[in-house]
């Protein structure tokens, strides 16, 4: 019961915030609003027993990419005239549509199979396990190292003076 | 992969609370939510004491003296008198964000507290990813000093928002790592349990760590001598150039929040937390964080503030590499070491540490001993 009032007050919240962040016409409200939907799903991701996985949402995408996007805001010139339409917008609005279609006609036809145990407590040693253990995820872990070293690498080559 | 559970049993003089004291979920709650804001504001007045008059002290005058008895009102006057100013906002300000930033940079500070164990078991929440948690809450206190940036339309204002995310996500990185290398030694997350390890406090095992994470601290929570988003021979006040009254007393109490914050998980990650003799156990973590703040107080005090370059070269180029050796050493003491000789790790932790930084050092220096980066 009271699992379930928390994921609407969440649903809600997240969807609600997620349609401020394409509706509002002044970006740096949006980027907030798109920091409040993040944190949302922080929340939604508790209510599934995913402690650890709600620390790294909030870690990751509101203190890292949130503010980064918050900060290119800031660096960008024309930001008082706010997010303008143009023609792409009814062409945007029909692929949303038929994308959110999709996304929900799969979700409505897929056979979900519910576990019958409970859920692990606590979860890091097991994530641990299976990401760094033997057997486990070793090998696209240390891979999506190194294709964060190799953007990260991009943008100093991009940047750098002649 | 405990290595320091030799003598566990002596926890048992402790006395444990029980997880849900003192009876039902929403007691727990309630209780320990009043307990926390009492804590805070009580701690933050006394911060406040201690840095005005210790200041003064070392600065070789006498500090505030004349409200009750050797000045000791004069928090609460100072509070007062903020409270009944005019609240005043910018005409082009962003109305809503300039009234949410103070609300959103205060409230994560608060929150972290829900994990600090005052006691045993004395925690609000004690969850197994405490200092993770931790970490991550007091990410979001940058969004509300942007949003005070920003929603309040002065090019100050502005300036200082920027200086506190260049800072920010600088320091945090060294911050995480040298977290890392504590949990490594416990083998958990949790801050109950990491107290509970600390038979000998990790400052011992971990000088160069607390050091780092000492310095690194400092810096996160824009405290002297790394204050530049505030820096007011430079730009006015920073982020809160715009605010008065109560929201100016909000960004206020947040400051000294987050100073308070930084003490307790110094004291709970490196000084053992609760744990000493005789004295009761809050009482001991209490007497930690404000021995913490004073020496933060004292750093205050004795160094000039660092230009925005030399902030960053610090964090890049000083604590990143120390901190991430730091992390090797452990990893490879925790793996190789056995569980009975931690006088060999705290001796070889120290030479490491103080050959770490005169290596360091001596890259900063350039000619006639000016540090230049």
């Amino acid at each position: 019961m009271g699992l379930e009032i928390a994921f609407w007050i969440l649903a809600v919240i997240g969807i609600g915030a997620a349609l401020a962040v394409v509706l509002l016409r002044d970006i740096f409200r949006a980027a907030l609003c798109l920091v409040l939907s993040f944190l949302t799903i922080a929340g939604i991701y508790i209510t599934l027993s995913a402690d650890f996985l709600a620390a790294v949402q909030v870690l990751i995408y509101v203190g890292a990419i949130g503010i980064l996007i918050i900060l290119a805001i800031m660096l960008t010139r024309d930001v008082q005239r706010g997010s303008l339409s143009n023609k792409l917008r009814i062409p945007a609005f029909v692929i949303a549509i038929l994308f959110l279609g999709a996304v929900v006609f799969a979700m409505i036809n897929t056979p979900w199979q519910l576990a019958g145990v409970a859920p692990l407590e606590p979860t890091t040693p097991a994530l641990a396990g299976k990401l760094f253990g033997e057997k486990g995820f070793i090998l696209p872990v240390e891979i999506a190292a190194v294709l964060l070293l190799a953007a990260i690498l991009g943008a100093i080559v991009l940047v750098r003076e002649k | 992969m405990t290595i320091l559970n030799f003598n566990l049993n002596s926890i048992q003089y402790w006395q444990t609370l029980p997880p849900d004291w003192p009876g039902e979920f929403w007691w727990h709650w309630l209780v320990f939510t009043v307990i926390i804001i009492g804590f805070v504001l009580l701690l933050v007045m006394g911060f406040i004491y201690i840095e005005r008059r210790g200041m003064g002290r070392m600065q070789a005058r006498l500090g505030p003296n004349r409200t009750g008895p050797f000045g000791l009102l004069q928090p609460v006057a100072d509070a007062i008198k903020i409270l009944l100013k005019e609240d005043i906002v910018p005409t082009k300000a962003d109305k809503l964000v300039h009234w949410l930033a103070p609300v959103i940079a205060f409230a994560p500070v608060l929150m972290v507290f829900a994990v600090v164990p005052f006691q045993n078991g004395a925690v609000l929440a004690d969850l197994n990813i405490g200092i993770l948690y931790v970490v991550a809450i007091s990410s979001v206190t940058t969004v509300g000093i942007f949003m005070a940036g920003w929603g309040s339309s002065n090019k100050y204002s502005l300036l200082g928002a920027m200086r506190s995310v260049a800072a920010v996500v600088s320091y945090e990185i060294p911050l995480v790592l040298t977290i890392a290398s504590v949990v490594l030694i416990v083998g958990s997350l949790s801050l109950n349990q990491i107290v509970l390890a600390q038979d000998i406090p990790f400052i011992l095992l971990q000088p160069l760590g607390f050091l780092l994470y000492f310095i690194a601290g400092c810096a996160e929570i824009n405290r002297s001598p790394f204050d530049l988003f505030e820096a007011d021979s430079e730009i006015v006040a920073g982020f809160h150039t715009e605010y008065s009254g109560m929201k100016f007393a909000l960004f206020y109490l947040a400051e000294y929040a987050e100073a308070l914050a930084i003490s307790a998980i110094i004291t709970t990650l490196f000084l053992a937390g609760w744990r000493g003799p005789l004295l009761p156990p809050w009482l001991w973590f209490t007497l930690k964080v404000i021995i913490v703040f004073f020496v933060m107080v004292w750093t205050r005090t004795t160094l000039p503030r660092v230009r925005i370059d030399q902030l960053m070269a610090l964090a890049w180029k000083f604590l990143l590499p120390l901190a991430l050796i730091n992390l090797l050493i452990t990893g490879i003491e925790v793996l190789t070491l056995p569980a009975a000789l931690p006088w060999v790790m705290i001796l070889a932790n120290f030479a490491i540490m103080v050959l770490l930084v005169l290596l360091w050092s001596k890259f900063f220096r350039l000619g006639g001993g000016r540090v230049e980066v």
